[in-house]
């Protein structure tokens, strides 16, 4: 059965000609319940299909940190062995890095959430679409058989540098195994890039120019193109690595005359860039999330899309930063280009700041994420202008200095800015909304348990530290701040046992969201929540960069691109918790005025 | 579709600049050979859409500040309805890679699946619809 996808011709508010299988009804001989869910192509159910899979894996990867923390309770403590504890920490970084992350950001939320951004009916090639849902799937599974091999699961860290992770210092299946997952998941990476960037650039509705598109699809159109300049050359080096480990070649090893520092060359050309895969996706989120809940455009919405740019593009400039201790480097360059980051990085952050400048601000769950994810990176973006200076970086490089660094910048943008989309979001997924008071202590919980983790771990680095090892001596400052790091993960596990309460509660007792509950700008939230089978009935006139707001306040003043502030409808006093329980009748021209 | 060819354009000419200083600064061969890939990942498809733009006489309606939603009336495109082809793709491909950590003989069921997958895409394109 194949659609034939014909946009209506008819203006706003008259409904298009859709009959047949496109109106989400089901023709006759389609298949339904698990045989439906893996024959299916469209975006929505695959995006779904990603999200929950990346948050099984992150619950997953969490356990095992937890875990992790709990052997750090004590210096010389026992509780796991070194070749069990090695294990945990790499399958912890590539499950939360290669298989959450990565994949929650532009398979999940840009899957679902881009093609309705456009206005657009489905993602430009569905059944591509699929296939790299069902790698990435075949790739998790693949990781995490690494467990059940007889020698266990790879033990050389998420970065497997040469010559560590060769057949020698690391044997088994369970490398093996690790180095196929990554093999499906960068394949599925690159299908999804290829798809967003098609679906960006073909089938967008008319009027929605690149300038008009929403930032999170910006981001996501500058993020498949740094997934096209990343994944490539992960891939291949993997191919690479096997090849080393058992087909007898001697790319990475010295006495077969290869070079070692080639497979970080080639990793962290993958892997910086992967940094900033894992972070734009959510700046956009971001950028989403301020202007509705400050009822106002976001500030500088050209300066936003060329920091993201600039942002990307130089991101692919400095891998060899993570490099600086090897002394085969060029330091001047790579340092210059790192410090480089912190300015459109810096735009970005004015800008954000800029948009909630007197605003209207409304401290709903979406809202206090977003202002998590702020503070959080910030810490993280500061102490990485620090370490893109080399003398620093050869003090404290490889210490938990450099730990507590990178899970501020991805904790804040993964997590923070993550589920900040999750629950901005959610109502449109499932046409539901969350509890705001459980989603409040979930956010509060994580807030504190994030800064008391993460903040101690930068004086255990400077302390001296090293990171990956199960065990320390018992200096008098290591082992308190150690406890106090393990209290706070002790907190970010309890808060997110609070977000399954959450779910379970919304999933037993239903709010309906109706379409539009945050009286939100962009064009996803003029559909129905959830969308129907390819999304669009009909839609609204695209004449500026938030259209539903348009449609829905046409008497407000039309607004260009400078962010002048202009206060209309605006919605004061809310109260957070009865917000959802209007289900307010949002394509009308009213916004949603709580009781 | 000149923003769109502007922004790889930009991508090409932004990183042969960068690997052309990274090379005569540091002389080291892999960073730069990256570098020059990612300069033509810019230019071949920026050249091409930039061909297209100007060869196209009316930008399309999604390029039009002012078009209506009208003006993008008519046939999109043609979208399978579903496909089981994708899962079997997947499925083979996954245990085609597992052959390399567990043993050859995964080899036989994973590309036969394999090949079955491509042979179904393919008909399914051909006859517009499931197969």
């Amino acid at each position: 059965m194949t659609d034939v996808i014909t946009l209506p011709g008819t203006g706003a508010g008259v409904e298009g000609p859709h009959e047949g299988p496109v109106g989400g009804h089901h023709a006759e001989g389609e298949p339904t319940g698990f045989l439906k869910w893996i024959t299916t192509t469209d975006h929505k159910v695959i995006g779904m299909s990603y999200m929950v899979t990346s948050i099984i894996m992150f619950y997953l990867a969490g356990i095992m940190a937890m875990i992790i923390r709990a052997q750090l309770v004590t210096p010389n403590n026992s509780l796991l062995s070194f070749h069990v504890y090695n294990e945990l920490f790499t399958m912890h970084g590539s499950l939360m890095l290669y298989l959450f992350a990565g994949p929650f950001a532009f398979g999940g939320l840009a899957n679902y959430i881009v093609p309705l951004q456009v206005g657009a009916p489905d993602m430009a090639f569905p059944r591509l679409n699929a296939l790299s849902y069902w790698l990435y799937l075949g790739g998790s599974i693949t990781m995490l058989m690494g467990f059940l091999t007889a020698g266990g699961a790879a033990d050389f860290g998420w970065v497997a540098y040469a010559p560590l992770s060769n057949a020698v210092n690391s044997p088994g299946a369970g490398p093996d195994v690790w180095i196929l997952s990554l093999v499906l998941t960068g394949f599925s990476a690159i299908f999804t890039g290829v798809n967003l960037i098609a679906t960006i650039f073909y089938l967008r509705a008319p009027g929605m120019t690149m300038f008009r598109m929403p930032i999170f699809t910006w981001n996501m159109l500058v993020t498949g193109i740094l997934i096209l300049i990343a994944f490539p050359v992960l891939t291949a080096a993997l191919v690479m690595l096997f090849c080393d480990r058992h087909f007898g070649t001697h790319i990475f090893s010295v006495q077969g005359g290869g070079v070692p520092v080639l497979w970080q060359h080639l990793f962290w050309f993958f892997g910086h860039p992967e940094v900033y895969i894992l972070a734009l996706p959510y700046f956009g989120i971001v950028t989403e999330v301020l202007p509705v809940f400050s009822r106002k455009p976001v500030f500088g919405y050209k300066g936003m899309v060329f920091a993201t740019m600039a942002i990307a593009a130089l991101s692919t400039g400095v891998w060899a930063h993570h490099m600086f201790t090897t002394g085969v480097v060029l330091l001047p360059f790579f340092s210059l280009l790192s410090l480089l980051i912190a300015v459109p990085t810096g735009i970005k952050f004015f800008n954000w700041i800029g948009t909630m400048w007197r605003g209207h601000l409304w401290f709903s769950t979406p809202m206090l994420f977003c202002i998590g994810f702020l503070l959080a990176f910030l810490m993280g973006g500061i102490t990485g202008i620090f370490l893109a200076a080399p003398p620093i970086d050869f003090a404290v490089h490889d210490t938990y200095f450099v730990v507590a660094h990178f899970h501020q910048v991805l904790f804040g943008s993964a997590v923070f800015a993550g589920f900040a989309g999750f629950y901005y979001w959610y109502p449109k997924f499932t046409g539901r909304m969350m509890r705001e008071g459980l989603g409040k202590a979930h956010f509060w919980l994580l807030f504190v348990g994030f800064w008391l983790t993460f903040t101690p771990q930068y004086y255990i680095g400077m302390e001296g530290m090293p990171r990956r090892v199960a065990v320390y001596p018992t200096h008098p400052g290591l082992e308190v701040w150690n406890q106090l790091s393990t209290a706070g993960s002790v907190l970010i596990a309890v808060s997110f046992a609070i977000m399954l309460v959450n779910l379970w509660v919304s999933w037993r007792k239903p709010i309906v969201a109706g379409d539009n509950p945050w009286d939100a700008h962009t064009l996803e939230w003029f559909t129905t929540s959830p969308p129907p089978h390819h999304n669009y009935t009909h839609l609204p006139p695209i004449r500026s960069e938030r259209p539903t707001w348009d449609y829905n306040h046409p008497d407000a003043p039309s607004i260009g691109h400078g962010g002048r502030v202009h206060e209309h409808h605006l919605l004061n006093g809310h109260d957070g918790d009865r917000v959802g329980a209007t289900s307010a009748p949002t394509n009308g021209h009213e916004s949603v005025e709580p009781k | 579709m000149r923003v769109e060819a502007l922004l790889l354009l930009g991508i090409g000419f932004f990183f042969g600049v960068v690997g052309l200083i990274y090379w005569f600064t540091s002389y080291e061969d892999a960073g730069f050979l990256m570098l020059m890939g990612t300069m033509l990942l810019g230019l071949v498809p920026g050249s091409y859409y930039f061909f297209w733009h100007r060869r196209m006489k009316d930008s399309r309606p999604e390029d039009r500040p002012t078009a209506s939603i009208e003006e993008g009336a008519g046939v999109v495109s043609s979208f399978p309805h579903s496909s089981i082809w994708p899962f079997l793709f997947g499925l083979g491909a996954f245990t085609t890679l597992l052959a390399f950590a567990f043993g050859v003989w995964l080899f036989l069921p994973g590309v036969v699946v394999i090949l079955a997958a491509v042979t179904g895409f393919t008909a399914e394109s051909r006859r517009g619809g499931q197969v």
